[in-house]
């Protein structure tokens, strides 16, 4: 870590930016505490403000280009939902698209220098995933009854290999909510220290040119990264509600 | 250089472990890529495909960050 | 960041220098506080979808689609009746052109019988002039002819006086007539 990293001549702490600290001051961070996860997940909620109402307040018939922002990123969520869950699956639409707004402004903001990304913490993400997760599981068995067991009895293979197969099914369905949190906060981590990387190693005048020119370039890719995280994180959780809606393969 | 053996193998085990991040790099390569080849076939049917795409890509991807996180947790964590 | 000790939780996860102690993920130290305002957050977002944004939206993306659907609904009536217009058109065009026709035909036609009239008026008077002259030149003939006999007659006449005997007019007559008739030997 730290100590091991100065040996080499460079003072790089890839992971000091993910620090959680109290905002006004203080040592302890209690569960009521306000800090840097408040400032920049209020950020990201008056964000979302803005987009959303803000730009759609003029309610026009020809929209202007907030409001286009505001029905696109609607009607982006909104096929999502209808073309991977089905017709039905269009009531939990306010939900996947709190989910959706909140992972992309946090990836988003979190790519401002010296900001503080809130969905590269396991904590936040295992939330969110797991609130997918049991709501999922919950539906499926209160719309299907015992019929959602049927998900992991796959009817389309030999009877021979069907009870191997549901101990599959039964793990990596419960594998789901481990990967699907994971996959987004590592992504959104190992972007970021990335980048630390590079900044640290800008410190070398010798390597200083290419050093930002890598910078720039993962800056880039972290830009597409942090959306399609985003987009990742929301069509999953489509494709679990499906799952839960129609149990039959 | 001074240091004790397991700190060596923190590093010699997170270096290994960074190697599953390049070899999803292929896995995710090889889904985009066949996707291609498939579309460009029948362009028609690409444009409803896109999200079962992105899904193959998360589920490929998956796997080379969990060994990306390996690596972190032996160089951090440990 | 690093020399930030004031602000630093300095604790399990964080060192005495404000840098990170393993990974700041995995300090569970702060997990309370992240789900509390994680909570928060998506509670504020989705009461701020809910309440305001998305009936907003839906609304007016259902008034602007119900804006097309008029609009196209009105297009498809001026097309509509633009084809009958054009329809309407077409058959005063045609009608036109079948009265010009008509008009022509009952032209010629009227034409055609002056024509005819005038030709036949103009047979007529032609043939009447023309009975008019054979008349005329009968009577020329005739007279021609009387002429002729009166000479020969007193040709005749003179001849058989200067030949020495009377003349019998009778038989003068009847001579110079037998010989006016062609049959003379």
């Amino acid at each position: 870590m730290a100590d091991e990293a100065t040996g080499g001549g460079f003072s790089i702490y890839p992971m000091d930016q993910f620090i959680v600290k109290p905002l006004f001051g203080g040592d302890v961070v209690h569960w009521y505490t306000p800090t840097n996860v408040t400032l920049w997940m209020a950020l990201g909620v008056a964000g979302i403000a803005l987009l959303m109402v803000a730009g759609s307040s003029a309610r026009a018939v020809i929209p202007s280009r907030g409001q286009s922002m505001a029905e696109l990123t609607y009607g982006f969520i909104h096929k999502m939902v209808e073309d991977v869950a089905g017709r039905d699956g269009l009531k939990y639409f306010p939900y996947i698209m709190t989910l959706f707004l909140f992972i992309l402004f946090g990836n988003m903001l979190g790519l401002v220098p010296t900001a503080f990304t809130t969905t590269s913490h396991i904590a936040v993400t295992a939330v969110m995933a797991l609130a997918v997760f049991v709501t999922v599981t919950a539906i499926g068995f209160v719309k299907n009854g015992k019929d959602f067991l049927s998900l992991f009895w796959v009817e389309s293979a030999p009877l021979v290999l069907r009870p191997v197969l549901a101990v599959i099914e039964l793990i990596s369905y419960f594998v789901r909510p481990v990967s699907h949190s994971v996959r987004l906060a590592g992504a959104i981590t190992a972007g970021h220290a990335v980048m630390k990387v590079f900044a640290g190693f800008a410190a070398a005048a010798a390597i200083a040119p290419l050093a930002i020119g890598g910078m720039v370039a993962i800056y880039a890719l972290e830009l597409l990264v942090a959306f399609i995280q985003a987009y990742v994180f929301t069509i999953l959780t489509c494709v679990y509600l499906r799952d839960a809606l129609h149990p039959h393969h | 250089m001074e240091g004790n053996i397991a700190e060596m193998g923190q590093f010699i085990g997170a270096g290994v472990a960074g190697l599953g991040a390049g070899l999803a790099a292929l896995g995710v390569g090889n889904v985009a890529g066949n996707f291609l080849a498939g579309a460009l076939r029948n362009p028609s049917a690409a444009a409803g495909q896109t999200a079962t795409l992105f899904i193959g890509i998360a589920f490929a991807e998956a796997l080379g960050i969990f060994s990306f996180l390996v690596a972190l947790l032996l160089m951090f964590a440990v | 960041m690093e020399s930030e000790e004031t602000a630093g939780a300095v604790g399990r996860c964080v060192g005495p220098d404000g840098g990170a102690i393993g990974m700041p993920q995995l300090c569970f130290d702060w997990f309370p506080n992240q789900i509390f305002w994680l909570i928060v957050a998506l509670g504020a977002i989705y009461l701020i979808l809910t309440r305001v944004a998305l009936p907003r939206i839906e609304a007016v993306i259902a008034e602007r689609n119900g804006a097309i659907t008029n609009d196209i609904a009105a297009a498809e009536e001026l097309k509509l009746k633009a084809a009958e217009a054009e329809r309407a058109y077409e058959r005063a065009l045609a009608d036109a052109r079948a009265e010009a026709q008509k008009i022509g035909a009952e032209t010629r036609a009227e034409i055609d019988a002056e024509v005819a009239t005038a030709t036949e008026k103009a047979e007529a008077e032609i043939a009447a002039r023309t009975a008019e002259s054979q008349k005329r030149i009968g009577e020329i003939r005739d007279t021609a002819v009387q002429n002729v006999e009166a000479v020969a007659k007193d040709v005749a006449a003179e001849i058989v006086a200067s030949l020495g005997s009377r003349a019998d007019p009778a038989a003068v007559e009847k001579a110079v007539a037998r010989h006016m008739t062609g049959d003379a030997p």
